[in-house]
């Protein structure tokens, strides 16, 4: 059940322990953080659970697919350079420790 | 609503993708501890377009909640679970459950979805036929596919060529029987039906259309056969694509006008002040296609959610969204921005290739204006089309074909 840290926007921080077996973005949303829309649900046909991982972790993620790479494209503020889908994310218990930031906005 | 809104409840009635996505916007508004969620199924609202895909495939993948439950919990939201509303008493400004209990109501949000329609004339229980609608359906079907050889699917619209393409995947024999001349008649264009057909009957689905399915024979309760074009085939287990209703008994027998569902303006009111409805249940004027639709689709359920949203603050924030869908059937992702005209012969599409070979777009434009673009694995070229659309841009075909030039750089 790893912890996990969302930065908001504005820089403020929301940490929670979150599920295993779940994709972050599922974890955000059954806990409700502010700031992660995820219109489709997981299907990766919106791009609105748009997140940026935090350098230390970027590298620790198993690497995005092409298809995430091409509807990180189409994310509502440009992608950084490690933006990613939270919904692409499966939360596993080496994540403990995890921060993300949530982008200005998702739509 | 006017200034002279009712204080107590808001109770929305039915937990699907609707209804969760008001709790959602009315818990990011505060108003979370006024809001009581309604729900038919006893499971927590969940999201439905897996039910077809992955939650079919997968014997033990789980449903997917929009929420935890603690969450709703934290709002203030009260849940009524498997205990659905059986009458509106618009008078007494109070509802009855099943269970015979009642709630009293401030205002009232009508999220009831739609029904999966079943073909009339077939008895109803029979243990090898099956529509997907709910989790429930979801579950009964996936138990009994894992250990069949042969699934047969009447009706070549989303929900049956999903399903067919997931049973499909997962190595079994699929027929699939469409009575109209062509593939998802309602929704796309005969471009796109006829790349759908090509993509399934190569997958090895046995796709007819244009058949007559007709005079069932059973056994016990089971459905053994089916007559097709007059010819007598077995039936291993028969799942039902056939459409879908609007869920609109509680309105029409509490005297709200529906007609092909609940009728509701801009702002998603009824004609009852106190009264409003959202999503699969609702008939609304389109305001891209200028029509009274009815749409079936995430997107809407969402978008109305919100705009329903502000009118329970006291917000006006009219209905515009702009409607797309999606629809992954097996490796196959469509994709459609904005709808089709009703009639198919008032448009032209152009075909755009996507990024990779055999991803294609196509732009569907009413004279000079684009209307509709349908996609098909070619992601970005959807999510430019949806800016396209939004804003009423419309490049020229020629230009908005040309892949050398990102269709989001005609924005």
């Amino acid at each position: 059940m790893p912890d996990i840290t969302f930065i908001h926007f504005d820089g403020t921080a929301e940490g929670f322990e979150a599920p295993e077996g779940v994709s972050l973005m599922q974890a955000a949303t059954g806990y409700g953080v502010d700031g992660i829309v995820a219109e489709c649900g997981g299907s990766m046909m919106c791009a609105t659970c748009h997140v940026i991982v935090d350098e230390a972790w970027a590298g620790r993620l198993a690497p995005p697919s092409a298809l995430e790479l091409d509807m990180l494209d189409s994310t509502a503020v440009p992608r950084e350079a490690t933006s990613r889908l939270s919904c692409q994310i499966p939360l596993t218990a080496e994540l403990q420790g995890l921060v993300v930031r949530l982008p200005e906005r998702q739509v | 609503m006017n200034a002279e809104t009712p204080a107590g409840p808001i109770v929305i009635i039915g937990g699907g993708h609707a209804g969760a996505a008001l709790c959602g916007a009315l818990a990011a508004a505060g108003l979370g501890a006024q809001v009581q969620l309604v729900c038919e199924e006893a499971v927590l609202p969940y999201h439905r377009p897996p039910l077809s895909k992955a939650f079919l495939k997968t014997p033990d993948e789980k449903l997917q909640p929009h929420r935890a439950e603690d969450w709703y919990a934290q709002q203030g939201i009260a849940l009524q679970r498997g205990d659905p509303a059986v009458a509106i008493d618009r008078a007494q400004r109070h509802l009855r459950l099943r269970s015979g209990k009642t709630l009293a109501y401030g205002r009232l949000v009508l999220a009831t979805g739609s029904r999966a329609r079943n073909l009339p004339h077939l008895p109803a229980s029979l243990s090898n036929v099956f529509t997907l609608r709910s989790a429930a359906d979801a579950q009964r079907l996936r138990e009994r596919l894992h250990g069949a050889q042969h699934l047969t699917v009447l009706g070549g619209g989303f929900i049956g060529l999903e399903i067919a393409a997931t049973a499909r995947a997962a190595g079994k024999a699929v027929t699939v029987l469409e009575s109209a001349p062509r593939l998802l008649a309602r929704s796309v264009s005969a471009e796109l039906a006829e790349h759908v057909l090509q993509t399934h009957r190569a997958s090895g689905i046995d796709l007819r259309l244009g058949v007559a399915v007709g005079e069932f024979e059973f056994d016990g309760d089971r459905l053994a056969s089916l007559a097709v074009d007059g010819r007598r085939e077995p039936v291993e287990l028969l799942v039902m694509g056939i459409g879908a209703a609007p869920e609109h008994t509680l309105a029409t027998e509490a005297g709200l006008p529906c007609e092909n569902g609940i009728v509701v303006d801009a702002l998603m009111r009824t004609s009852d002040p106190d009264i409003l409805a959202i999503g699969d249940c609702v008939a609304f004027d389109e305001s891209y296609s200028g029509r009274r639709l009815r749409l079936e689709s995430v997107q809407n359920a969402n978008d109305q959610a919100r705009t329903a949203a502000a009118t329970l603050q006291g917000r006006e924030e009219p209905y515009r969204a702009l409607p797309w869908f999606w629809s992954e059937q097996g490796a196959m992702r469509l994709q459609m921005a904005g709808l089709m005209p009703t009639d198919p012969a008032e448009g032209k599409p152009y075909r755009r290739d996507g990024a990779n070979a055999g991803t294609f777009s196509l732009l569907h434009y009413v004279g000079e204006r684009l209307v509709c673009v349908e996609s098909v694995s070619a992601p970005l070229d959807h999510m430019a089309a949806r800016k396209l659309l939004e804003t009423g841009k419309s490049p020229a075909p020629e230009a908005a074909c040309d892949p050398a030039v990102p269709l989001k750089n005609h924005a």
